[in-house]
Parts: structure tokens; sequence; C-alpha cells
């Protein structure tokens, strides 16, 4: 192989692989490079998250963009070594397909990449986000100044509407539409928002986003900010994303020194700034007018949605509020044009989305694709499948408000409507993968759970309704449901749909619905047989050993905190009145004898089990003495 | 309220001068100082920025990130977000919860550590995730969490 002149290593330092040890990667660098007095030769880069964080920590050495994953401190010295000096590859660290075990060395050779369409997260690992000039070197504000130098404010508004743009926070409504209306209503005074209060667990494509690329959203807010008319902006970010706070700030100071914020932007003669918000964690905040709220210092409870934010929303001005993925978009349709824009996607859907990749997939991680791509793409071809040889039972799209799709629906395409034609939703972006040990009765109780802990308590079906739900929900999941149940259920959805206030109320009930409709059995199973199918649900399961393949390791019964095994004949024994099923047996036991196993007899209370040890091992006794 | 709380409930009041509807913001920095709110805070803050102390209390009571209890040392979250509860994140908590002898929003006796459970840290792929003292943990399970706390004094 030829000698590689290194010149520059790229480190992911998002959350996730920070969360990994990306900080001891980038030291033990710092201390390699400076050992060998390469500090003139080899730049090190502390870049944002390109998305695969299933591998972290990920590093590129440029050029020639060798794509190591998985780096650890202690590999770092072979790196340096082998890469940087001899133009050698480090074979352990490159991608190995798991199908043909063949090495993928550049990020285009990966599969999980290369099935994307990456117009939004490409760059991540290109750019310092703490540094603006990564940005600009990479064409950055080249938008702005286009549109501040040679198009008038109601052209960027159309530009945009051509484009067919919309919303990428949830609702999907027209972006194009929302700025006109802000445009056009009344009020000398309008503001502008980026909404980076991303609440929906398993989301996390605009942390990535304000992470790792902030510029490219701050761009996009202030073309916004100059097609409607404001002259100042909010960066509403979750306090739960520290980093991304931290990075949006310097992005606004930088921008400011090199005049892309302030009075008279680039010459134009146009006034824009901006500042950061932090949410103080409150999963509503995310909802429109509940921010507005949070912005004013107050409260982060939902308005009354007659009122349009985009007339009278913060401080009661027309504001244009839009998800950080949404802006993100502007700047790419104005260098590139809404004709190319909108060639990418389906009929109503445009452009790419971005999609979190987790639970129960082998490739975890971000995804962008063209909308239109099915979910079996996604996780087959992208996400490399479902780990351990497991089936697939569904997947859980929307967030906590969204819907769980059957398996028998994975040729879907992705997009706004037909997501919901299923009953579930795009939201802003979750896809999470479940398998066979996933039940999805307790899922749905799991989300209604969150829900009923974030509900703001202002109207009363969405406060009252997640409580009865809730309710209901434990007792099938403990075993004491009865038939009636799910007709209730039904009739309590009907109500917070038609009667709540905002669209958390009105939505929350999603995850119940859609499961009752796709898995019917399995509530049965729960409510009928008293039996969980996925063996999840603690009240309807219990441990228990098998004789025949226990070695008698003892491994359990010394880590069992309730001292709930003990040793008969040289095997262990669960006592099952003692038993709380917490599962550290299951997963102590080692891989070779495998015998604890999980059951679910269809009792709601299983009988002591040693009986049934005492029975196996009768057994056990008497083909040994035969 | 000790002498430097004083100082340091002026210092921050003084960022936010003049900016409209920065209550928030200014409960945040406070709560990252001080770890918590006391009534004592409340009340000097309330007069000191003429916001009625019923309505500081509304806005603090409402949001998760401000407390109103003391809390420990270390302040352990595990994360309950949905891609950390399929791979396990329930039984991380209760290992958590076992070791140290409390449940979430709760704080051990010699004021060591507070264990609070979270909504999605937003670091969905690396999980079940815990957070320990601002330091994320990705792919957590019970012998690494045991080794953690107990590198942290965990009796």
């Amino acid at each position: 192989m030829e000698r590689l002149t290194s010149r520059e290593v790229a480190i992911c330092t998002g959350t996730g692989c920070l969360g990994l040890g990306a900080a001891k990667v980038v030291s033990a660098f710092k201390i390699e490079i400076e050992k060998r007095d390469l500090q003139k030769d080899v730049r090190i880069k502390e870049t944002g998250c390109p998305g695969f964080c299933e591998k972290g920590t990920l590093v590129v050495v440029h050029p020639p963009g060798v794509y190591y994953m998985g780096v650890q401190p202690e590999d770092v010295q072979e790196i340096v070594e082998e890469t940087i000096l001899n133009g050698n590859l480090v074979g352990r660290l490159l991608y190995t397909d798991p199908a043909t075990g063949k090495k993928a060395i550049r990020e285009d050779d990966i599969p999980f990449y290369s099935h994307q369409m990456r117009l939004l997260i490409k760059d991540n690992i290109k750019i310092n986000p703490k540094n603006i000039d990564d940005y600009i070197a990479l064409g950055g504000y080249g938008a702005l100044s286009r549109v501040l130098s040679q198009m008038r404010p109601q052209e960027v508004i159309d530009e945009i509407k051509s484009s067919g743009l919309r919303g990428r926070g949830g609702g999907g409504f027209p972006t194009g539409q929302k700025w006109q209306s802000t445009r056009d209503a009344p009020g000398e005074i309008k503001h502008v928002i980026v909404n980076c209060d991303e609440g929906d667990p398993g989301a996390f494509m605009d942390r990535a986003l304000m992470e790792g690329n902030p510029h490219s959203v701050l761009e996009g807010l202030i073309i916004g900010a100059y097609a409607v008319g404001a002259h100042s902006g909010y960066i509403y970010v979750r306090m739960e994303y520290p980093l991304a706070v931290q990075n949006a700030r310097i992005a606004l100071k930088q921008a400011r020194e090199k005049g892309f914020l302030g009075k008279n932007i680039l010459s134009s003669g146009f006034d824009f700034d901006a500042s950061v918000h932090r949410g103080a964690g409150a999963f509503v905040s995310g909802e429109s007018t509940a921010l507005m709220n949070a912005l004013e210092g107050k409260v982060g409870e939902p308005r009354p949605k007659y009122i349009h934010t985009s007339e009278c929303g913060v401080w009661n001005r027309p504001s244009v509020l839009n998800n950080v993925e949404t802006w993100a978009n502007i700047p790419l349709i104005i260098n590139r044009g809404s004709a190319w824009f909108s060639s990418i996607g389906t009929k109503r859907s445009k452009g790419t989305k971005i999609f979190s990749l987790v639970g129960k997939v082998n490739n975890t991680g971000l995804v962008e694709v063209a909308m239109g791509i099915s979910l079996a793409d996604i996780i087959y071809k992208i996400g490399g499948g479902i780990p351990g040889g497991k089936k697939l039972k569904g997947v859980q799209t929307g967030g906590p408000s969204g819907g769980i799709i059957p398996a028998k629906d994975l040729q879907t395409p992705v997009d706004f409507d037909e997501l919901t034609l299923l009953g579930s939703m795009m939201g802003s972006g979750s896809i999470i993968v479940i398998d066979e040990d996933t039940c999805v009765v307790d899922l749905a109780r799991y989300f209604v759970d969150f829900l009923c802990d974030e509900s703001c308590g202002k109207c009363t079906p969405c406060r009252e309704g997640l409580k009865r739900l809730r309710e209901i929900l434990d007792g099938i999941v403990s075993g004491s449901g009865s038939e009636g149940d799910l007709q209730l259920m039904k009739e309590i959805a009907g109500v917070m749909k038609k009667a709540s206030l905002c669209a958390l109320g009105r939505s929350a009930a999603n995850p119940v619905l859609s499961s009752m409709t796709y898995f019917s059995e399995e509530y049965a199973a729960h409510i009928i047989e008293k039996r969980c199918p996925a063996l999840a649900c603690k009240a309807l399961i219990s441990y228990c050993i098998e004789p025949k393949l226990c070695i008698g390791c003892e491994l359990c019964n010394k880590n069992c905190p309730q001292k709930a095994i003990r040793q008969e004949h040289d095997i262990s024994v669960i006592d099952q009145s003692l038993c709380t099923r917490c599962g550290i047996c299951f997963d102590i036991c080692p891989p070779k004898a495998m015998a604890v196993k999980k059951i679910s007899q269809g009792q709601s209370r299983p009988a002591d089990h040693s009986s049934l040890n005492t029975n196996l091992k009768s057994s056990l006794n008497r083909s040994r003495k035969a | 309220m000790i002498d430097s709380d004083y100082e340091l409930l002026d210092n921050i009041i003084k960022r936010y001068d003049g900016i409209e509807g920065s209550l928030i913001q200014l409960l945040l920095d406070l709560n990252s100082e001080l770890h918590w709110l006391s009534k004592d805070v409340i009340w000097h803050l309330s007069q000191r920025i003429g916001i009625p102390r019923s309505q500081i209390f509304r806005v603090a009571s409402f949001y998760k990130a401000i407390s109103l209890t003391p809390v420990g040392r270390h302040r352990i979250s595990v994360c309950m977000g949905t891609a950390c509860q399929v791979r396990g994140a329930e039984r991380l908590l209760d290992t958590t919860e076992s070791r140290l002898g409390i449940i979430p929003g709760q704080t051990t006796k010699d004021r060591n550590f507070t264990l609070n459970r979270v909504n999605c840290l937003g670091c969905c792929a690396i999980g079940p995730v815990m957070v320990v003292d601002d330091d994320y943990h990705g792919r957590m399970n019970s012998k690494r969490t045991e080794k953690i706390l107990n590198a942290l004094g965990a009796e």
C-alpha cells in the first residue's frame, strides 16, 4: 500500500462517542503526537457526530479518510505508528461486514453509510463545531450571502414554498406557508425560534445537528429571519444537552465576530441577533406554544391552539418556530434550488429525513435517508438486521405519542402521510426496533407512564385520562386485567383525542391504540391466560433452573440479592417465594450452561418452582441411577 | 444562606439584568451552582428581582432540572428513554437502587449520592446510559455500575 501522508485525525466527540470514552482517545492522540514531535504535521480535529454511534469512538484519518471504529486509547499508538507514519492500515479497527467478512476502508464502503442519503449530517465528521472557519471552508454562509445580496424576502419564501419542505419536528406543516403567515401578520416586531427541545425518548438527531454543525442551523435561522422580517431570534435547547448548549453559544459568538449576526449583516442593511435559552427539563415544553411560554420565563404549559403562533407567538408577537432539522435544510435549498430539493422524496414529503435507529438492531445510530424509503430497508440494509438471530416483532415510530407498527407492514414507505395512515406518525424521527423479547403491552404501559409524568396537568382529558390508562395497563401487566379493559381504554382514548388542549394529550393514546390493533393476541394472553408471551412482564413470569443443564457452579446463588437460590444435590434451585424476578441469575448463568430459564405458565403468581425442580431432579436422579 | 451565596445570587442576577423572561435561565444558573434552591434562596431572589415567591416557586417546581430539596455530592441519573428501556435500563436502575438503598428522587443518608431517573439523554445508540456527575457512561451493566459506585465511595 502507498504511504499515506496523513495530516488530519478527525475524532468524533459527540455525546455518544464521549459516553464510550472519546475524551480519553483525544488525549491519547495528543500525547502520542507530541511524544513523536508531529504537532506541525498532524492536526487533531474534534468533530461532531456522524451517526454511527454503535461503533464509537469513531476516528477518521485524512487523507485518504481511513475510517476506524471502536477506537480505544490503547489503539492510538498503533494508529499513529502504522497509519500516520507508515501508511498501513490497522485491520482490526476497520468496519467488517458481518455477512461477507469484507473490510471497509472509507466511509462510502460501509453499508451503514452507503445506503443513506446524507445531506445534513455528512459534514459533521469534517467540522469542528467550535470553529466557524471549518463551516465556512465547506461553503458555509454562502446561502446567506446570496439571499442578502440577490433575493427579496418574498422570493426566499417562494423558494421554500416550492421546495415542498415540511416541518421536521413532527407535525409536518409546510414551512413556507408558516413563514408566509408570519410575514403577512401585522406588527413591527417578529421573532424566529429554533426548537431544540428534543424530548422524544429515542430521538437524538437534533442533538447531533446542534452539537455537530450548529452553524448550518444558525444560517437557516438568519435566512428565515430575513424572509419573515424578524430581528431577534431564540435558540431553545434542552439543558439535558449541555454540549449542544455550549456549541450553540460558541456559534453565536463566532457568527457575531464574523458579521453574520448583529447590525447591518454583510452590509445588506439587515439587522438580526439571537440568543440561547435553556429548557429546564419538561417534555411538554417542546410543544410550540408551551415553548413560547417557557421563553417568556413562565411555566411551560401549552396555550389554546385557536390562536396561531405565526401571528401571536412569543410575547404575543408573530413568531416562526421550526425544528432544528427544518432550519438546517434551509441553506441547502437556497444553495441547490427548490427544484433539486423537491426531486428527492415522495409526492407529499420532500427531501431527506434523519432518523435515529435504536433498540434491537445491529447498527444503531443516526440515519439520513430520502423520504419514501421502506422501514425494511432502514432496518435490514442500513441497520444490519436484528442481533442474536431474534425475530423482529415491530417498530415503534414517532416517540411516545407515536404507534407500534407490526413486522408485516415493514414495506411501508416512510413519509409523513403513510405513517399516519398506519396509526403511528413520523414525529421527530425515532425508529425503535423491538424484537420477540419486548412485550408490546409493557411498552405501551411504558409510554403511558412516561406521558403521565410529563403531562402538564392543565387540561383534564390528558391529566386524568393518562392516569386511568396507566392504572388499567398496570393491572394488565401484573395479571389482574379483566376483559372489559380493552373497551374501556378505547373509550378513554377517544375522549383524550377529541378534548385535549394540545398535541401531547391528543396523541397520547396512540401507543395504546396501535398496539391493541396490531397485537390484540398479546393483550389477550395477558388478560385471559395471565401469560406474557415475550416473557418480559415480571409479575407473569418466573425463573427456574433446569437441573439437567445446571453445572453447579453456584454463580447464581452467590449473586442472588434475595438469597433465593440454594444448592441441592450439586445443583441450584430457586425458592419462588423469595424470588423477586430481578433476572440477575439469568444474566450471570455461564453461556455454556444456560440453565436458568424464564417461563410464563399462565398463572398470575406461578406455583413454587422448586417443586418443579424437584420433579425434574428426581427424574434426573433416576436417569443417573439407570 | 452563607455570605458567598449572596454574592453568587448578585452575580447571577447581574447576568440577566434587563433581559425579559430570564427567570428560568436565572434559576438554572443558581441550581447549577448551588445544586438545589432553599426557601431562603427563593425568598432573597424574590426580594431582589421583584417577582413574587409564589410565582418563582411555581416555575421552580414545574421544571425537573431545578431541585427544591438538597442533593448529594454525586448525582447519578439513569436514562429511562425508550431505547435504553428496551436494552435493560429497568434492570440497571434496579441494581443501582439496591446498591445505594434509595429510590429515584432520594439522597443517601450520608448525602453522598442522589439518584434520579431521566427521560432520554439523547445517546440512545449506546444505551443503557448512566450519567454520573456530568460524565456519560454508555453500555452499562451491573458490573460497571458496581465499579463506578465503589470508586465514588458507596458503602
